[in-house]
C-alpha cells in the first residue's frame, strides 16, 4: 500500500517516471546449485506422487491385457460370461457354457450380505457406544482391542471358522435334529460359517469409520438437544446418527466392499463348490476363492483357465471400485458441514 | 393434576429405561467382538501349544507333522518385509512430503489424491494378479521369442534372461519369475497407500508455524522439509511404516496368486530364489485334511501372531518415545 501512495492532490507524478534500483539478486556461492537441486528435488517428488497413478494404470493394464486374452478364445463368449449359471472351468469339452460368472458372483455377494449382517449392527452399535456413552478411559482401552479384529491375518480368521465356527455350527444342527426333530444339515464346507468371521473381521471398519464421524457432529447440537430435554438415547439415535450419515452409510459401504475383496478365509471356509444357492449351510465358491484355487493348482500361463481368474478379477475390481467411488460420493455429496 | 404428574413421571422413567437399554445393547455389540477376538486367540492357543517347539523354527517344511518347520517361511517372510520396506517407504515418504508440502491445489493434485484413496480400496489379491503379470512374467516381453529378445537379437537358454551387471557376481534375472524381488515388489504396491496416507498425517501433524519460522530465515522448501519437518514427523511416518509392514506378515493372497510356493526346503541365497513365507505356510497346514497339521497350523499362527504383536508394540513404543508433543 505504502509504496504506491496517490498524492494528496489526486494526480499522478507522470513527468518524473520513479526509478526504482534494480535490486540484483547477490550470487551467492551455491545459489544456482541450491535452486536446480531444489528443483530436481521437487521433480523428484512429484514422481514419488504420480507413481502411484502409475500403479492404477499397472492394475488396469494387467488385469484388461489378460482379460481380452481371455474372451479372444474361441471357447468364450462374454455374453454367456456374464449371464451364463454354470462356472466349471475344469470341465471338458470346453465351451462357453462352461464360464458363466453368476455362481461365483452368487458366492460372493452372499457372503457379502450375511457378514454386512453380522458387521453392520454390531459395528454401528460399537461406534455409538465409544462416540456417545463411554467414558474416555473405557473407550481408550475399548477401541485399540476392537481395531486388532482388522489386525488379525486373514488365514487365521480361516483356520478359526473352519476349526471352531464350523464345528460349532454343526454341533448346534445335530442339537436341533436330535431335540427338535428339525433336519438341518450343515457342510463341513459353508457360506455361514465364513460370513460371520468375515462379519467379525470388518466389525472395525464399520465402528471406526461410523465413529469418526460421529464425533466430528458437533458439540452444540448435542448440548442444545439436551437443554431441550432429550435422553442420551435420544440424542444419539435423533441428533448424532443422522447428522453423522453420510459417514455411517460410507463406512457401510467400504466395510461390504472389503467383504467382497475377502479372500482367505472364505477360501478356506466357504469351500470350493461353484453353485447358485440361497443356503448359507451349503457349500459356495467366491470369486477371490476360484482366483485362488486356480493359483494354488498352478495354472499355466496362457491356458484358458490361467487367463479365465484375469476375467474374473476384473469383476471383483470392478465392483469393488464401484463401492469405493460409491462410497466417496456419499461423503462428499451429503456430508453436514458445520462451521 | 396428579393422574397427569403420574403420567409425566411414568414417561420420564420409561425414557430413562429406554437409555439404560440402548446403551447396553451397544455396549453389548462392542463386547460381541472383543469376545470373539478372546475366543480366537484362545481357540489358537490351546490347539497348538502343543506343536510349538524349537522344530518349528528350525525345520523346512515336511510331509511329517513332527519333522515339519517353519525356516523357510520364516525367512521367506523376514525378506519379502525388508525388501518391501526398501521400495515402498522412499516413494510412500515421497509421494507424502510432495503431496503435503509440494503439491499445487490443481486437478492433477486431486486427481492423485482421488487415485491414492481408491487404490487404498483395491482387494489384495488383485494386487496379486498385477505382481503375477508386471513382475514374474513381466508381460512376457522377456520371454525367449519375445518382443525383447528380438530386437536386441539376443537368445538365451532357458525362460530367464540373465543380465550380469557391471558389480562383481550381481546378475539380474528377467523376468523375476516367482521370486522374493517379485513378492517384495507387489507387497509394496499393495501398502503404498496406506504408507502414504499414514505418513501424510504424520507430516500434516507438524504445526504450521514451524514452516513459516523456517522460511522466515530465508529457507527453502527442501531446507524446511529436511531440517524442520522430516525429524518432527519422523516418530509418525515409523510408526506407520511398521503398522503397514505388519500388513506385509499377514498377507496371504497376493503372495498366493503371483505364485510363492508352499515347498521350499531351501533358504533363499538371493532376492531371484523361489521363496514361501509365513501365512503361505500356514494356509497349506490348514488345507490338509490331517488333525495334526491342522495343530501345526494352529501353532504357526501363535509364532505369526507374536510376530505382529511384536511390530504393533514396537510400533507403539516407537510412538511414545519419540512422539513430540506440542
Amino acid at each position: 500500500m505504502s509504496e504506491a501512495s496517490i498524492p494528496a492532490d489526486g494526480v499522478m507524478p507522470t513527468e518524473t517516471p520513479i526509478t526504482t534500483p534494480t535490486l540484483k539478486t547477490p550470487q551467492l556461492s551455491g545459489q544456482r546449485n541450491r535452486s536446480f537441486s531444489e528443483r530436481l528435488i521437487a521433480v523428484i517428488l512429484f514422481l514419488c506422487g504420480a507413481f502411484s497413478v502409475l500403479v492404477t494404470a499397472g492394475i488396469i493394464v494387467s488385469l484388461a491385457s489378460e482379460t481380452i486374452a481371455f474372451f479372444g478364445n474361441p471357447e468364450v463368449k462374454i455374453i454367456k460370461f456374464l449371464t451364463g449359471t454354470t462356472w466349471a472351468p475344469i470341465s471338458r469339452p470346453v465351451r462357453p457354457e462352461n464360464f458363466g460368472i453368476l455362481p461365483l458372483i452368487n458366492g460372493t455377494v452372499m457372503i457379502a450380505v450375511l457378514s454386512s449382517l453380522v458387521a453392520l449392527p454390531l459395528g454401528l452399535g460399537s461406534a455409538i457406544f465409544l462416540s456417545e456413552f463411554a467414558h474416555d478411559n473405557i473407550r481408550r482401552v475399548l477401541k485399540p482391542m476392537l481395531e486388532i479384529l482388522a489386525g488379525v491375518p486373514t488365514v487365521v480368521y480361516g483356520y478359526f471358522a473352519i476349526t471352531f465356527i464350523t464345528p460349532l455350527l454343526r454341533n448346534m444342527s445335530d442339537w436341533l435334529n436330535a431335540t427338535a426333530g428339525v433336519d438341518v444339515r450343515i457342510n463341513i464346507f459353508n457360506a455361514l460359517s465364513a460370513s460371520i468371521v468375515v462379519g467379525v473381521m470388518i466389525i472395525p471398519m464399520v465402528s471406526s469409520v461410523s465413529e469418526d464421524a460421529m464425533r466430528s457432529v458437533p458439540r452444540s447440537l448435542r448440548e442444545g438437544a439436551f437443554g431441550l430435554g432429550a435422553t442420551r438415547y435420544e440424542v444419539a439415535t435423533r441428533v448424532v446418527v443422522p447428522a453423522a450419515l453420510s459417514g455411517i452409510i460410507a463406512a457401510f459401504i467400504l466395510a461390504i466392499s472389503r467383504a467382497i475383496g475377502e479372500t482367505m478365509a472364505v477360501t478356506i471356509a466357504a469351500g470350493a463348490t461353484p453353485r447358485t444357492t440361497l443356503n448359507p449351510l451349503n457349500s459356495v465358491q467366491t470369486m477371490t476363492a476360484f482366483i485362488v484355487q486356480v493359483s494354488v493348482g498352478d495354472a499355466p500361463a496362457g491356458s484358458i483357465n490361467g487367463q479365465s481368474i484375469f476375467a474374473v478379477g476384473t469383476t471383483l475390481f470392478l465392483m469393488t471400485l464401484v463401492m469405493n467411488i460409491a462410497s466417496n460420493q456419499v461423503i462428499r455429496r451429503f456430508r453436514e458441514v458445520y462451521e | 393434576m396428579s393422574s397427569q404428574a403420574t403420567l409425566f413421571d411414568a414417561r420420564v422413567a420409561a425414557r430413562k429405561r429406554a437409555v439404560l437399554i440402548f446403551a447396553g445393547i451397544c455396549l453389548f455389540a462392542t463386547l460381541v467382538g472383543i469376545a470373539l477376538l478372546g475366543v480366537l486367540l484362545a481357540d489358537v492357543f490351546f490347539d497348538g501349544k502343543d506343536w510349538l517347539s524349537p522344530t518349528l523354527i528350525t525345520e523346512f517344511p515336511s510331509r511329517f507333522p513332527e519333522k515339519a518347520g517353519l525356516k523357510s517361511a520364516l525367512a521367506g517372510s523376514v525378506v519379502i518385509v525388508i525388501l518391501t520396506a526398501l521400495f515402498s517407504f522412499p516413494v510412500g515418504v515421497g509421494a507424502a512430503i510432495y503431496l503435503e508440502e509440494y503439491a499445487p491445489d490443481n486437478l492433477v493434485t486431486n486427481f492423485i489424491q482421488i487415485n491414492i484413496s481408491n487404490l487404498a480400496g483395491v482387494p489384495s489379491i488383485v494386487y496379486g494378479m498385477l505382481g503375477l503379470v508386471v513382475f514374474v512374467r513381466m508381460f512376457n516381453l522377456f520371454a525367449a521369442d519375445g518382443p525383447i529378445p528380438t530386437l536386441l537379437n539376443v537368445t538365451f537358454e532357458g525362460r530367464v534372461w540373465e543380465l550380469p551387471l557391471p558389480i562383481v557376481g550381481w546378475i539380474i534375472r528377467l523376468p523375476f519369475e516367482r521370486s522374493l524381488l517379485a513378492g517384495g515388489l507387489t507387497m509394496s504396491l499393495l501398502i503404498l497407500p496406506i504408507m502414504i496416507i499414514t505418513s501424510r498425517e504424520a507430516i500434516r501433524a507438524v504445526p504450521y508455524t514451524i514452516r513459516e519460522a523456517a522460511f522466515g530465515l530465508g529457507a527453502t522448501r527442501w531446507q524446511v522439509v529436511r531440517h524442520q519437518i522430516l525429524p518432527v514427523a519422523m516418530p509418525g511416518i515409523l510408526t506407520g511404516t511398521i503398522l503397514a509392514l505388519s500388513r506385509t506378515i499377514g498377507e496371504t493372497a497376493p503372495l498366493i496368486i503371483m505364485g510363492a510356493f508352499t515347498y521350499i526346503a531351501f533358504l533363499p541365497d538371493s532376492i531371484f530364489a523361489r521363496f514361501t513365507a509365513l501365512p503361505i505356510q500356514i494356509f497349506n497346514w490348514v488345507s490338509l485334511p490331517q488333525k495334526e497339521f491342522q495343530d501345526l497350523a494352529a501353532a504357526g499362527i501363535i509364532i505369526l501372531l507374536v510376530l505382529l504383536l511384536s511390530m504393533n508394540g514396537l510400533a507403539i513404543y516407537l510412538r511414545n518415545r519419540l512422539e513430540v508433543k506440542w
